[in-house]
């Protein structure tokens, strides 16, 4: 079946003006603030390691080099600036992610992303709701603990549950068959969707933060309650991810051993290994200053503006008719 | 047969659900920015009818089924099969049972052209055009000069369904209905 392309956009002209005027806006908010923008590349040399992330493979042929990858964020890239001594950054990037593709995913999209030397993760969500209330005219978030969220709806402890608990957990949405190789994170990552997600948010935005250590990626981690959680937080609302951010790592050595941790896990779930990006170790070498780091969605964040459901209604040009 | 990986799933693929042909009506792609992807979809399984939710991590897949929609001329009963003729000039014929006709059975019509769906090759359904033309057998004397009223009345079809019509319809006259409400639509002018 071959249907005909459709030419016409799938986002109305008013989505458009909204959507240049939220960028007036985000320029303005870190012009205000003293926020140097930057672009990094698009198109680097490696992937992320992130067995959740597919980055997606390019042909390129360009100099001595071949291959490259069409980055899932700016963040390494933006860390080797950071390195430098540049201060506080910030970028509105496309990234892009292979597979994902739904009402509320599209594999290319506009992400804003940024890092505030000497900022913790407390003093960045401060930051990020500056600038998504001062956006959306909402209410400021509550901070709600990963595990108090997880306890609540889907009445489980994430860190004190044995795997053989949180499985079971999740046997209302899949068979045996189908947990037996999804692991920890995934059953956390499964009733975090389905039982937690859709009640997060729905008066006022929440903040989630104090994520399960084995859920860090690119966060420091503490010792709190007698468990390891990391200084993780992700903003929710009406039910939506908005944006993940860190109290960033540092240190360059626990950060390899991330990476070998994340092609390990990789190599277990048949998933190809993606080489370590050594010019971003380089820079964590030389010392990345303490700093905090958000990603935000941006056609999300202009989704909930216009309030629709469809990431289509906010892109001109969708993938289906890219 | 072919299989199709959660990324491939839309609506209307036809794929095996343990071991039932069913068609996918819903796909819902879910994903943590930094977790495992899920597809939360809805089905509906063919033989029952009954609508499915099932949830799949990214990547699994489902077999393909074998289900085609084909046009074919409704021919006659014997009593225990509707047989069917394929319009492509094979001649080709489907006998359909009761459970595959179902609700289309009071539709049917000789020489009347119907969507036969095929499961491996045997009829599983039967859907009838969105509109069918058929004979008044048998209702209440028509009211001549009364067409301006509202009021209705039942009127028995040449296939057995019985639909309300308008006061001044007659035996004998061809209407226009519509299968999917089983509504009356309009009076066919006679040749």
């Amino acid at each position: 079946m071959t249907r005909e392309p459709v030419w016409q956009p799938s986002a109305a002209q008013a989505a458009l003006k909204s959507r240049a005027q939220q960028l007036a806006f985000v320029r303005g908010f870190f012009a205000q603030r003293g926020v140097l923008e930057v672009e990094t590349p698009v198109l680097g040399r490696c992937g992320v390691t992130d067995v959740n992330l597919d980055g997606i493979h390019a042909q390129v042929s360009a100099g001595s080099r071949t291959g490259g990858w069409l980055q899932t964020s700016p963040e390494y890239h933006m860390k080797r600036l950071l390195a430098t001594g540049c201060g506080s950054i910030y970028q509105v990037s496309r990234v892009f992610r292979n597979g994902e593709q739904g009402r509320r995913h599209n594999p290319e999209f506009s992400m804003l992303e940024w890092y505030r030397v000497g900022f913790d993760d407390v003093a960045l969500m401060e930051e990020v709701s500056d600038l998504v209330c001062g956006w959306l005219g909402c209410q400021r978030p509550v901070i709600i603990q990963y595990r108090d969220a997880l306890e609540r709806w889907a009445g489980i402890d994430p860190f004190s549950a044995t795997d053989r608990e949180l499985m079971r957990r999740c046997e209302q949405w899949l068979d045996t068959e189908q947990l037996a190789d999804l692991g920890r994170d995934g059953c956390l990552d499964l009733l975090m969707s389905f039982a937690v997600e859709p009640n997060l948010g729905l008066d006022r935005p929440v903040f989630i933060t104090g994520y399960p250590a084995s859920q860090a990626s690119l966060a420091r981690i503490s010792r709190s309650d007698g468990y390891e959680a990391a200084h993780r937080f992700e903003l929710y609302i009406d039910g939506l991810e908005l944006c993940n951010g860190y109290w960033e790592l540092t240190d360059p050595k626990e950060q390899r051993l991330r990476f070998e941790a994340d092609n390990e896990l990789r190599r277990r779930s048949g998933k190809p290994e993606m080489a370590v990006d050594e010019a971003f170790l380089n820079a964590l070498d030389q010392g990345l200053p303490g700093c905090a780091g958000v990603a935000l969605g941006l056609d999300r964040l202009l989704m909930l503006k216009l309030g629709v459901q469809d990431i289509g209604e906010v892109l001109a040009f969708p993938f289906e008719r890219a | 047969m072919a299989s199709y990986s959660t990324n491939e799933f839309r609506g209307g693929l036809k794929v095996l659900l343990d071991g039932d042909p069913c068609i996918i009506l819903e796909n819902e792609f879910v994903k943590p920015g930094k977790g495992q992807a899920f597809n939360r979809v809805k089905l509906r399984n063919l033989m029952s009818n009954r609508v499915w939710e099932r949830t799949f991590k990214s990547g699994e897949s489902l077999e393909a089924a074998d289900v085609i929609d084909q046009d074919m001329e409704y021919l006659y009963t014997d009593g225990e099969f509707w047989h069917f003729m394929l319009t492509d000039g094979s001649f080709e014929q489907y006998p359909a049972d009761a459970k595959a006709v179902g609700d289309a059975l009071k539709w049917l019509k000789e020489q009347d052209v119907y969507t036969v769906t095929l499961y491996n090759g045997s009829p599983l359904s039967v859907t009838p055009p969105n509109f069918v033309e058929l004979e008044v057998v048998d209702t209440d004397p028509g009211m001549k000069g009364d067409t301006a009223q509202g009021g209705s009345k039942p009127a028995t079809l040449s296939t057995g369904a019985v639909v309300n019509v308008p006061l001044f319809i007659t035996i004998g006259e061809v209407l226009k209905v519509d299968t999917r409400s089983g509504e009356y639509v309009s009076r066919v002018k006679s040749s």
